[in-house]
């Protein structure tokens, strides 16, 4: 009772930013990619990735916003049509909505970006390619899930920090796979690594009975430091920790990961923001989910700060120096101005362990050691 | 119920008699710091002439804010992960009573009035007051996302908190509970804290890098610091933990990953020195002439001396795991 009349008197009697009510729309956009077969499908990663780290967003910005007369509002679009998806953002747009948050690989939000235009303001939670942020530049996108090259470049600066610098890399024949091991070739090249083998992985045995064999003949060669894996959908490369040649560590995209996010990841308050989304959700908070989060808070903080529901305004201060984000990893985050990339840590996770957080000491940078992680703006051809 | 007394009288009989004699003597001497340990559910007792540990206590699970009562009767622990704020009889070391604290309880403060206690529930974006002599919630307050920071105002007309997710002070209305109005500040406030007279309120944002000084009649921000510190990168100073000297002189802040604490001039808001602490430097308490400032080190797990007069660290007492809260007893 006590705690109704509080809420009711709080309505009329906040003075400070007593204004009209500020209406802030916000569309999620999801394209569900056919799922090829795999054969670690144990442990299927959790199919709303990405939208409930929008709700849990909307959810804070909204008990932020009762303060400050602001209503946020998400509308979800999630299909595994990319022309009833592209439909549905016009018919959004036309409604007068112009920002979104997108969980989408790259071509589909290459096209989403095309068809929007410049009266939209796109947050990427879903695609880590390095074409987005370094040639094939999007005007109105902004990218909260962190590149590929970001997540390279952590794990680069750890292996180099550690003096494991002779790599022996495993690559995927996927195309994100590709992707992700030129990445891992780019940081070896930046930071003093080096590919002493590299093979791709082809079979198309069943590793869960057989990896004992097969891996270790697979990881005969050079005398290396590391064994990296570039299997981003988790086809072999669980199986290849413990199983190597010689024993050696497996990092990359199993093993010790460089993430965005992961459940083990509780400094600087983040254990509320875990607890919160475990509340709401049931489950663990996935890189997916902290992307879209920090999309939508992005755009609350904006409106809290410009006290305008604007889109144009909205970009302009979050793209400008005083925009800053508190999302739980330890500093203020922001936004590079050339790519449209929010700067952040990235932490290395084993299963049930943070190991560390790059950028590491030392690895130095005139403006920010965040922007040794990633496409740096003289890398970039992009100025969004 | 004599049976109970009578089995505890007998388990105080067994404790070590050092520990026993040690305990009676500081009782009557020294000072004592009460240190609160995040990650070991415990209180360090450290005795400030000796500078040592003298007692390690177990309490709930995830102890942060502490308190005394005003008649220095009790301490008021906020344990966290139990959900609950315990009581604790400063006689003999025992809790004597839990307070219904609403979930995840993690910074409080009492009302001078010495009945009210607010405290930040830091899941439920909420304050709950709670009545701690009918033990009864007689009030519960939305506030913004991960509430943090509690204060009460020398003359308990009001009481803030701070929202780490929404960056804003909460001013509540201490006669009807209600709030009544919002300070926007900068990223992730953390703690609040009355200047003696009532008439300013510093506030700490972590993330934000800066201290806001706030005009408790207009609650207009007057005021905000930075800080610099050689060789430690801008986004690395996060300040926490402030202290205001009684006499007006000097400002402490806690600069967290930094490893040190800011002296500020209160009055001119000039940053005066820098001192190295601990590591994570946390939160900070005066002993009773205030000659000495005590920080919590979360991540060094350790409690630095300053002597004020001097503005030199004396020494490091090593706790328990992450050192979160400290108040010292007379």
């Amino acid at each position: 009772m006590r705690r109704t009349l509080a809420i009711a008197t709080l309505f009329c009697s906040s003075t400070a930013f007593a204004a009209e009510n500020t209406e802030v729309n916000i569309a999620y956009l999801e394209f569900v990619p056919p799922k090829p077969p795999l054969l670690s499908n144990i442990l299927p990663p959790p199919e709303d990735a990405g939208l409930r780290g929008s709700e849990l967003a909307i959810k804070d910005s909204n008990t932020t916003g009762r303060f400050l007369k602001q209503h946020y509002q998400l509308e979800t679009r999630v299909s595994d049509s990319q022309s009833e998806l592209l439909q549905q953002a016009t018919q959004l747009q036309a409604r007068g909505i112009s920002l979104f948050v997108s969980n989408m690989p790259a071509d589909q939000l290459k096209a989403l970006s095309a068809r929007l235009g410049d009266q939209a303001l796109i947050f990427n939670a879903g695609s880590a390619s390095d074409q987005l942020r370094s040639n094939s530049c999007l005007n109105n996108v902004l990218h909260t899930l962190p590149s590929r090259s970001m997540l390279t470049d952590a794990l680069g600066q750890w292996l180099i920090a550690k003096r494991l610098n002779k790599w022996f890399l495993i690559s995927g024949d996927k195309p994100a796979d590709k992707a992700y091991s030129a990445a891992l070739k780019r940081s070896a090249k930046r930071f003093g690594g080096k590919i002493v083998e590299e093979k791709q992985w082809s079979f198309d045995t069943d590793l869960r009975r057989t990896a004992q064999k097969e891996l270790p003949l697979f990881t005969q060669g050079k005398d290396y430091d590391v064994v990296l894996v570039a299997d981003e959908l988790g086809d072999f490369g669980e199986y290849v920790q413990f199983n190597t040649w010689l024993p050696r560590p497996v990092a990359g995209t199993q093993g010790l990961t460089p993430v965005a996010w992961h459940r083990v990841v509780e400094q600087w308050g983040a254990a509320q923001l875990q607890s919160r989304f475990d509340k709401l959700t049931g489950r663990w908070m996935t890189n997916k989910d902290y992307a879209a989060w920090a999309a939508v808070r992005s755009i609350a903080e904006a409106v809290t700060r410009t006290k305008s529901n604007d889109m144009n305004t909205l970009r302009n201060y979050i793209l400008s120096d005083q925009f800053e984000l508190a999302a739980f990893k330890g500093r203020k985050l922001n936004y590079r101005p050339w790519n449209g990339q929010l700067r952040q840590p990235i932490p290395l996770v084993h299963p049930r362990a943070l190991v560390s957080q790059p950028p590491q000491e030392g690895f130095l940078h005139p403006k920010t050691e965040l922007d040794t992680l990633g496409y740096d703006a003289p890398e970039s051809q992009c100025q969004i | 119920m004599k049976t109970l007394n009578a089995v505890h009288a007998f388990r105080h009989a067994l404790k070590p008699l050092g520990a026993a004699l040690l305990l009676a003597s500081t009782q009557t001497l020294a000072a004592v710091a009460y240190v609160s340990n995040e990650k070991d559910d415990t209180l360090s007792l450290i005795d400030l002439d000796s500078q040592t540990v003298i007692e390690t206590i177990d309490v709930g699970e995830r102890p942060r804010g502490i308190i005394f009562s005003k008649d220095m009767k009790y301490l008021y622990i906020c344990a966290s992960d139990s959900d609950t704020v315990q009581v604790m009889d400063l006689s003999n070391h025992q809790i004597i009573t839990e307070l219904p604290s609403g979930e995840d309880p993690e910074q409080f403060a009492l009302h001078p009035n010495n009945r009210f206690l607010y405290i930040a529930n830091e899941d439920d974006a909420l304050v709950t007051v709670v009545d701690t002599q009918s033990k009864e919630v007689i009030a519960q307050i939305d506030v913004g996302v991960e509430p943090e920071g509690m204060a009460v105002s020398p003359d308990g007309k009001w009481a803030i908190n701070t929202s780490e997710t929404t960056n804003m002070l909460h001013w509540i209305d201490t006669k009807t509970h209600t709030l009544v109005d919002n300070t926007l500040v900068d990223q992730r406030p953390r703690h609040v804290e009355f200047s003696d007279d009532g008439s300013r309120v510093w506030a700490s944002s972590e993330i934000g890098g800066t201290v806001s000084v706030i005009d408790t009649d207009s609650r207009q921000i007057i005021e905000k610091l930075s800080f610099k510190i050689r060789g430690v990168h801008p986004d690395k100073v996060q300040p926490v933990g402030i202290k205001l000297t009684a006499d007006g002189k000097y400002a402490f802040v806690a600069l967290g990953p930094a490893n040190h604490v800011a002296v500020v001039d209160a009055k001119t808001y000039e940053v005066l020195d820098y001192l190295l602490v601990g590591r994570r430097v946390w939160h900070l308490a005066f002993n009773e002439d205030q000659s000495q400032l005590l920080t919590t080190n979360g991540v060094s797990g350790d409690v630095s001396v300053v002597d004020i007069a001097d503005l030199k660290v004396t020494k490091s007492i090593k706790v328990g795991r992450y050192p979160w809260g400290v108040v010292v007893k007379p």
